[in-house]
């Protein structure tokens, strides 16, 4: 149990952080630094630099890519849950003999 | 970390490139071997991938009033070393640049570089070196998977600099600003990625823990005293 403890506190305090800074710093906008990488790269180069090469597709709202992106971590989950579930039912089902 | 479609003028995207085929060629070569002689080890293997595909989907709140995402890279260097862990990074940043505009595919070598490889290459290290100095077993895990994932954005924060040099202060100025942007936001991210990485291998050793003993992550000895704590 005390690895879910700390775990379940480190996140608790992860989360707790969020809405501290959230409640505090009204100017937070929580864009990706990806994007906010971008940015830095035209300050760097005043402007100037244009992207050679465009995503040859784009997902076509906030909406849509929000699935796909939660469909990565839907796939994702899928077979974790099903590696321990089906480890520790084969465990389970092996313990009265051992 | 995704560097933008497009983001990397020439000569750099092609360095990166250069630079990351050798080692996913190389990946792919380990991971067909590695199936084909030790097949208990598929599992395993499709659980990192996937461990992967969960922590690089979401994104998250930091301390910086900015979000980034995770990597998940740390379980698969520890268990299969950083080459077959840039394989699998490496189908996550292909289903991200094509279907999330997220990353892009000029930027692919250079993506798969920082977090397919640099980053599983310091976890690799950091857990062999914190494994030979006895150092606990989760502890290293942790510190594995937290250095893998903050090294992924120091590495993309250099990829930028050498790119985009500032005009006043150089590649090292250059590598400031982005560093701020990019290694700061990821602390907390890095802590929260190397806990979660912990307590999965918690559960690794419950089901699966001789599959790692012949993966050579630990030895028996070390395997039985790990089960017992989990068990008492």
């Amino acid at each position: 149990m005390k690895g879910e403890m700390i775990a379940g506190t480190v996140i608790v305090v992860f989360a707790a952080l969020f809405l501290f800074i959230a409640a505090t710093n009204t100017g937070a906008e929580w864009g990706g630094a990806d994007g906010e990488a971008e940015g830095v790269i035209e300050e760097l180069t005043g402007g100037t630099y244009e992207p050679w090469f465009q995503p040859l597709w784009e997902p076509p709202s906030g909406e849509i890519e929000s699935l796909l992106f939660s469909l990565q971590a839907a796939i994702g989950a899928i077979i974790i849950g099903y590696f321990f579930g089906y480890y520790r039912g084969k465990q389970s089902n092996n313990r009265p003999e051992e | 970390m995704h560097i933008m479609e497009g983001f990397l003028p020439h000569p750099w995207w092609e360095v990166w490139y250069a630079l990351s085929l050798p080692v996913v060629v190389y990946g792919m070569y380990k991971m067909n071997q590695l199936v084909k002689e030790r097949r208990e080890t598929l599992p395993l293997l499709a659980l990192a991938g996937a461990f992967i595909f969960v922590l690089s989907s979401l994104k998250l709140p930091s301390v910086t009033g900015s979000s980034s995402h995770p990597t998940g890279t740390g379980m698969g260097a520890i268990l299969f070393g950083p080459a077959i862990t840039a394989v699998l990074s490496l189908i996550v940043l292909v289903y991200q640049a094509l279907f999330l505009a997220h990353g892009g595919i000029t930027t692919l070598g250079a993506n798969v570089f920082s977090m397919g490889i640099a980053g599983p290459a310091v976890a690799y290290l950091v857990y062999k070196g914190c494994a030979r100095s006895n150092l606990n077993f989760y502890v290293s895990i942790f510190l594995a998977a937290s250095l893998a994932d903050w090294a992924t954005y120091l590495v993309t924060s250099l990829q930028l600099a050498l790119a985009f040099p500032s005009a006043t202060g150089g590649v090292v100025q250059s590598f400031y600003a982005f560093g701020t942007v990019f290694a700061v936001t990821q602390i907390p991210l890095a802590i929260v990625e190397g806990v979660i990485t912990a307590l999965i291998f918690k559960y690794i050793i419950q089901v699966k823990g001789e599959v790692m003993v012949r993966l050579k992550v630990i030895d028996e000895k070390k395997l039985g005293k790990l089960k017992e704590m989990i068990s008492a």
